[in-house]
């Protein structure tokens, strides 16, 4: 049998799979809410996958590479090779618009523009509750339960949540 | 010089530049890794991790550049956990030990406000490798310098016992800043050939930063200082071997040890 045409998924298909595999912090979005998947091509039966680190020093990546890997050998995908992509560096502006809802129904404020690794200079957030939709709220920290979160309040229900950092 | 000669110079002047960034990161993030589970507030303490955290995420992308210009075929891991002190380019500044959380701190913002506009100028580098990796890392920095910065002027300008503690973190480190501008014939190669800025070029935006943010934290710098050097060839303080000791004692003990 010729092994170039015997199993090659379509690409759609290939991207679907890939939607349905969880971030391993934030289970309630996949991998392709967050945007860290750049390509997916064939070069003869190899199947390559583009992944970008959201941030440099993620411990996520190890396990974001090796599910991916595992989910496609289990669609029967036998050769392939992830590659990493530095540049464009990834952006909080890839999440998609479904991602950033489910974020907010996990009680995770998504991104808002206008932070400190944006372009431009720092200015007042508008940072809405997750919980009760209140824009009174504040940052207790900059750094939250992982490099890509800080920490807020909301000064109305009073209920602490996380906010998803905008690089 | 013929064309393969030229490019090897150049890839052991990137793998040598790559190494010295690496370095960077990789003391200062096991430093602020020292404090994982001691800091005196928990929100303070997850900060410092999560800033170790992009930093030895950064030591990875460097020193992953420094072994692939290289060529030697050794790893990162390699070339972090097997080299004595003399083999490290670090500057003096990131290895002074921790003392109180203030000179933890005023040593992070001394570093992020060197670090942020080096990290813009290698953006524009002739290195397309550089560049990458430059602009990955600038997004984490900015938020690095916007904590350290905010801290240092909180404290600063706090009570009498957290600002006598930023001044003395200041007059301890200020002599460790001057080697962040220093050029050597390394820094001239590479801003010729376009590959990175001179080092003197960042004293300006480092300056004007920390003349800003001291002014809001109502702290002075030395008006008389001296520049501690020699990180960047190998001469370091005595306080590197013991970092070392601790950060390498598992690979010198169970060579290739792994997870």
């Amino acid at each position: 049998m010729d092994a170039a045409t015997i199993s090659r998924p379509a690409v759609a298909e290939i991207w679907s799979w890939l939607g349905e595999i969880p971030d391993p912090e934030i289970p309630v979005i996949s991998l392709v809410d967050l945007g860290i998947i750049r390509d997916v091509t064939w070069a003869d039966d190899l199947l390559e996958v583009t992944v970008t680190p959201t941030y440099s020093g993620c411990p996520a990546t190890g396990v974001i590479n090796f599910e991916i890997e595992r989910s496609l050998r289990e669609h029967g995908i036998e050769k392939l090779v992830l590659k990493r992509q530095l540049s464009p560096a990834w952006t909080t502006a890839w999440i998609s618009a479904e991602g950033r809802a489910k974020l907010r129904d996990y009680g995770i404020a998504p991104p808002v523009e206008g932070t400190a690794a944006c372009a431009g200079a720092l200015r007042p957030l508008e940072v809405s509750c997750p919980r009760c939709g209140s824009l009174r709220t504040e940052r207790i920290s900059q750094f939250g339960s992982t490099p890509c979160k800080a920490h807020f309040r909301c000064t109305d229900c009073l209920e602490p949540f996380d906010y998803f950092k905008s690089i | 010089m013929n064309a393969p000669a030229s490019s090897s110079v150049v890839s052991s002047a990137v793998a040598e530049f790559a190494l010295r960034k690496g370095d960077n990161c990789l003391i200062l993030g096991h430093r602020n890794s020292e404090w994982c589970g001691h800091a005196p507030a928990l929100e303070e303490d997850i900060a410092l991790a999560n800033t170790a955290l992009d930093l030895i995420g950064q030591t990875q992308l460097w020193l992953g550049l420094a072994c692939e210009a290289e060529g030697k075929g050794r790893t990162p891991d390699e070339v972090a956990f097997l080299r004595d002190v003399s083999g490290y380019r670090n500057l003096l500044l990131v290895e002074q030990p921790n003392g109180d959380f203030g000179r933890t701190l005023m040593r992070q913002y001394l570093f992020d406000a060197w670090h942020l506009p080096l990290l813009k100028a290698l953006m524009g580098s002739a290195d397309r490798r550089i560049v990458e990796i430059a602009e990955k890392a600038s997004k984490e920095v900015a938020y690095h310098l916007e904590r350290s910065a905010d801290l240092v002027v909180r404290l600063g300008d706090g009570t009498a016992e957290s600002h006598a503690r930023m001044q003395a973190a200041v007059d301890f480190l200020w002599p460790y800043t001057g080697e962040m501008f220093l050029a050597d014939a390394l820094d001239e190669e590479l801003a010729a050939a376009g590959l990175a800025p001179e080092p003197g070029s960042l004293k300006a935006a480092w300056q004007e930063h920390v003349t800003r943010t001291f002014a809001e934290a109502t702290l002075k710098a030395p008006e008389k200082s001296f520049a501690q050097k020699g990180g960047r060839r190998g001469v370091h303080s005595e306080h590197l071997g013991y970092i070392l000791a601790e950060m390498q004692f598992l690979q010198r003990a169970y060579p290739g040890a792994n997870w």
